[in-house]
């Protein structure tokens, strides 16, 4: 393994062994909550007895409407379309993992090298970026998600990709600013002077000292703009908007089509998609906070065990105290 | 394009955020009739909120790492996990479908709509203007609801940061000052680390605006509540893009004004911080 | 056990007493020993300065004193206040004692006070709390008569903590924890914190609390001119334990314990040639050096003083310390069947490393 990669993961598990019971335990259970979704996202055509629009079974028969939890369909049906739920479920969890995962890696590659430019230029491309990403940071990111989402589904359609685009945009600022402040800090360390004076690289320092930085804070602001993203695109489902029916599977629109079912009475049509996305945000808040925790030191609190104090015989045996006879 | 960007701004100052396309009514016009309702529903929420989350979040704060703590952050990392709209579901499940109590869409039944005069466009108030007990009633039942499922969405927030806070501030050394002095528990907990954790927390609620706003949308979608959300709703279901951008303008200028509000009141509570 | 120095004063004068008090942590490394069997005895007006290098046990014995320690140390031994063992004395007890009987004055002022809170605020607070039913006015007048005493006008009564200087804060401080007239006040570095003007007027004021409230005062502090200027004894503290205690005067002038006459020399003075500076760091309260604690940094250090722990003596000059060398160096009988080869140098450069 190279020395960059080494060292990345050395920084990236520390956190991690540095964890006492409680944040462990919250990162772990965080951990196994998001693996279990990604297998299934990844394993989606093999465990997905139907697809996601299927309205017969492979046999030929109609797929009843609105049918209460069974053998042959183990979530039930749905009142719209008559789809297997634990299929909808389950190829809505690989939608939303993959427009979640495009719209994370997007904002990464576009806020960090936008950050590093900005912080390191200045100058008066420096005040627009920073005007402009805070504008967007402060601006409610589902009215955001809206807007961009209905210009994109013009040009882009209504696939994963397009919804990934549409999300990316709120998640830009928050890695831009990050990045910029520490290449702005690191760029104006006193201790970078010293380094220049005794001969090193200008872009050596910065870089060893933005990478240790950036690679602490951006697993933390990652885990939770991935759950975050989760309830956005959910959201956009849920209006009509993101990924369309024809395209793929989301929990979102099935939740909506699922709300005249609720005053009937219906309540597997609407619970199970929505269970699978509070599983699924917890297990990466989880993760968010688990990390968080063991990174943010004030927070932390120095372990004091209770303690009893021994008798003063045998505390005194061993300093040598009153050997000497007086 | 500048010159037009101007024309818009100008507009903007005015009120004026254009008209929709499909029906052609003026924003400004969806903003009065349907405001009142998502104000109501928008502080009857944040009451319920308060309600929930200050209270948890300081018996989370004050009990760290023990039980109830746990529990207590779990249930505010759960609230805020679950979409605003599935709560909004499960209520209508239990409350509507299986228990028939209360009603699912609607702020009030049509009665109640015909019977009350719109004087302040806020269905509540007017009702209770009207001393109509019967309209007060139906608006109450209705809601209920709503303001449970975005008031539960918020106090996870709430929890989160009223306990963070809580935490800090039993930290802080005039807190080991004042016990030297003698002080009970009781009171260090109470008039110290409590008053200093909630100085932030009044910033912190005019942070959640955005949140208050998109959960808004969600949910009046959901109980089909007569607020602006809905009607954007609608609007963007019709692709009608001109009534989206200036509703959202509206939203975006909402925002601004609340944080210059929040920034006053805080330079108003905090002695530290004079301008 | 301890005597007092020959003062001539009655056993009724002492207003604290305390016999071999222990303070110890539990921390994942083991038990840290930060109070290690400490006795002395403060009489009433009296000013004892506790002095030593950081991380000597000071900070916790002035605590632990008052019983203001965190959640999982432990204390034991026996702390007599006017009578009453402090060690076996309930929390809710323990509370009405601090403010009227027990006062503490923290380091840095700037963070000990609440910054929402005016002064009367927290003057009324504490008044409130120990004396129930107390009117607001009498409250003021009170709070008022204390603050003219520290030199604090009172039209600056309703301010704010962030309004003041960092000098006139610390006062505040000390007002705070004399308006109930206590009769012990633990001082932990009053004035570390503040710049050396400050700190002068401060230390004044310290000075002047037994005549104007009758108070017996520990001070703690790791500036021996302090010391000097103000303590009538002084209690010198290395790793957990007090080596020399006795009249200040006496100490300071013919100081019998090694650590004791170390410091001294690296005091910086207006007469000083020569950096002067103890060898080492200090030690390690888990795992304390045997015998002597000090013997691996010490330059009169004997083989004796690795083996055994020194015993309590009282010197001719009245002042208790528990050295080797300054037995030696006055022929007590008992040290003729000890070994006193000095101890071999790379003890000490072994020390240096550390």
């Amino acid at each position: 393994m190279s020395t960059v990669a080494r060292r990345a993961l050395h920084r990236l598990s520390s956190p991690f062994r540095q964890t006492t019971g409680f944040a462990r335990w919250i990162l772990l259970s965080g951990l196994v909550i998001v693996a279990f979704f990604v297998l299934v996202a990844m394993l989606a055509p093999w465990i997905a007895p139907y697809d996601f629009a299927q309205t017969r079974t492979d046999a030929g028969e109609r797929i009843p409407k609105a049918a209460p939890p069974s053998a042959q369909h183990w979530l039930g049906t749905t009142s719209f379309g008559n789809y297997d739920v634990f299929s909808r479920v389950v190829w809505g969890c690989r939608t939303a993992l993959q427009v979640v995962f495009t719209a994370v890696l997007l904002s990464l590659f576009l806020g960090v090298p936008l950050g590093v430019v900005s912080g390191f230029l200045g100058g008066w491309l420096d005040r627009i970026l920073v005007l402009v990403m805070d504008a967007l940071y402060a601006f409610p990111s589902l009215l955001l998600a809206i807007v961009f989402s209905f210009l994109l589904s013009d040009q882009l359609g209504g696939g994963v990709i397009s919804a990934g685009v549409a999300l990316t945009v709120i998640y830009v600022p928050q890695y831009f600013r990050v990045v910029r402040n520490t290449t702005v800090s690191a760029r104006e360390a006193t201790y970078v002077e010293a380094a220049r004076a005794i001969g090193a690289r200008n872009h050596t320092i910065m870089g060893r000292y933005l990478f240790g930085n950036v690679i602490q804070s951006v697993p933390v602001i990652g885990t939770l703009n991935a759950a975050d993203a989760i309830g956005t695109l959910a959201a956009l489902g849920f209006l009509g908007i993101g990924i369309q029916p024809g395209d793929a599977a989301e929990w979102g629109y099935d939740l909506q089509r699922a709300l005249p079912d609720a005053s009937a009475g219906i309540w597997w049509t609407g619970v199970f998609p929505g269970l699978a996305i509070v599983l699924l945000v917890t297990g990466l808040t989880l993760v968010g906070e688990g990390l968080n925790e063991t990174m943010n030191p004030t927070l932390r609190r120095r372990r004091l065990r209770p303690f009893t104090l021994p008798p003063r015989g045998a505390v005194a045996m061993q300093a040598g105290k009153g050997q000497v006879d007086l | 394009m500048f010159v037009q960007y101007l024309d818009y701004l100008r507009d903007v100052a005015t009120l004026n955020f254009g008209e929709t396309i499909t029906d052609n009514r003026p924003v400004i016009e969806i903003v009065q009739n349907h405001g009142g309702a998502t104000l109501t529903l928008s502080v009857a929420a944040f009451a319920v909120a308060l309600l929930i989350g200050l209270p948890l979040g300081v018996i989370a704060g004050r009990l760290r790492d023990t039980i109830p703590d746990l529990v207590i952050r779990v249930f505010g990392i759960v609230t805020y996990a679950a979409p605003v709209f599935y709560w909004g579901l499960l209520f209508q499940l239990l409350f509507s479908g299986i228990l028939g109590v209360l009603p699912s869409s609607g702020a009030a039944s049509p009665i109640t709509i015909f019977q009350v005069e719109p004087v302040t466009h806020i269905l509540l108030l007017d009702a209770a203007i009207a001393a109509n007990g019967d309209a007060v009633l139906d608006v109450l039942e209705h809601l209920l609801m709503p303001a449970m499922t975005l008031g539960l969405l918020l106090s996870g927030i709430f929890i989160r940061l009223v306990r963070v806070n809580v935490l800090q501030s039993l930290q802080g050394d005039y807190i080991e000052a004042a016990r030297a002095r003698g002080i009970k528990e009781s009171r260090v907990l109470r008039s110290h680390a409590l008053r200093n954790a909630l100085v932030p927390v009044v910033t912190v609620i005019g942070l959640q605006i955005a949140l208050l706003l998109s959960g808004a949308i969600l949910t009046e979608a959901t109980f089909n509540w007569p607020g602006i959300g809905n009607e954007l709703v609608q609007y963007i279901n019709l692709r009608d893009y001109a009534a989206v951008q200036g509703i959202i303008t509206m939203f975006a200028v909402v925002v601004v004004v609340v944080s210059i509000l929040i920034d006053i009141v805080n330079a108003l509570i905090d002695p530290r911080v004079r301008y | 056990m301890s005597e007092r120095p020959s003062t001539g004063s009655a056993p009724g004068d002492d207003v604290l007493s305390v016999r071999d008090l222990r303070v110890w942590y539990g921390t994942e490394k083991g038990a840290v020993r930060a109070v290690d069997g400490v006795s002395f005895d403060l009489r009433k007006g009296e000013i004892l300065g506790l002095v030593g290098e950081s991380g000597c046990g000071k900070s916790t014995l002035g605590r632990g004193l008052l019983g203001l320690l965190p959640a999982g140390a432990a204390r034991d031994g026996e702390v007599l206040f006017k009578g009453t063992d402090l060690l076996s004395v309930p929390p809710d007890r323990m509370h009405r004692m601090r403010g009227p009987q027990l006062g503490m004055i923290f380091q840095e002022p700037l963070t000990r006070l609440n910054p929402l809170m005016r002064i009367s605020e927290h003057f009324e607070e504490t008044l409130r709390q120990h004396r129930p039913g107390i009117g607001r006015d009498e409250i003021r007048e009170v709070a008022l008569e204390v603050l003219r005493v520290m030199g604090i006008p009172p039209t600056r009564y309703r301010s704010y903590p962030h309004e003041f200087s960092g000098g006139m804060r610390q006062r505040l401080m000390i007002a705070l924890a004399l308006v109930l007239k206590p009769a012990f006040v633990v001082a932990d570095e009053p004035s570390t914190a503040l710049d050396v003007l400050v700190e002068a007027q401060i230390i004044r004021i310290l000075h002047d609390l037994r005549t104007d409230f009758d108070t017996s005062l520990l001070l703690i502090t790791h500036n021996l001119g302090i010391i000097a200027e103000a303590c009538d004894r002084v209690a010198v503290m290395y790793a957990g334990e007090i080596v020399e205690i006795g009249d200040a005067r006496e100490v300071f002038s013919d100081p019998q314990h090694s650590y004791t006459r170390e410091l001294l020399r690296s005091t910086i003075s207006l007469s000083t040639t020569g950096l002067n500076f103890i060898p080492g760091a200090p030690p390690d309260l888990v795992d304390p050096p045997p015998g002597c604690h000090f013997h691996p940094r010490c330059p009169d250090a004997m083989e004796v003083c690795r083996s055994t722990h020194p015993v309590q003596r009282v010197h001719p000059n009245g002042v208790r310390a528990q050295c080797w060398a300054a037995d030696v160096r006055d022929e007590v009988p008992e040290v003729a069947s000890v070994d006193t080869t000095p101890l071999a140098r790379e003890e000490i450069s072994v020390a240096d490393e550390a």
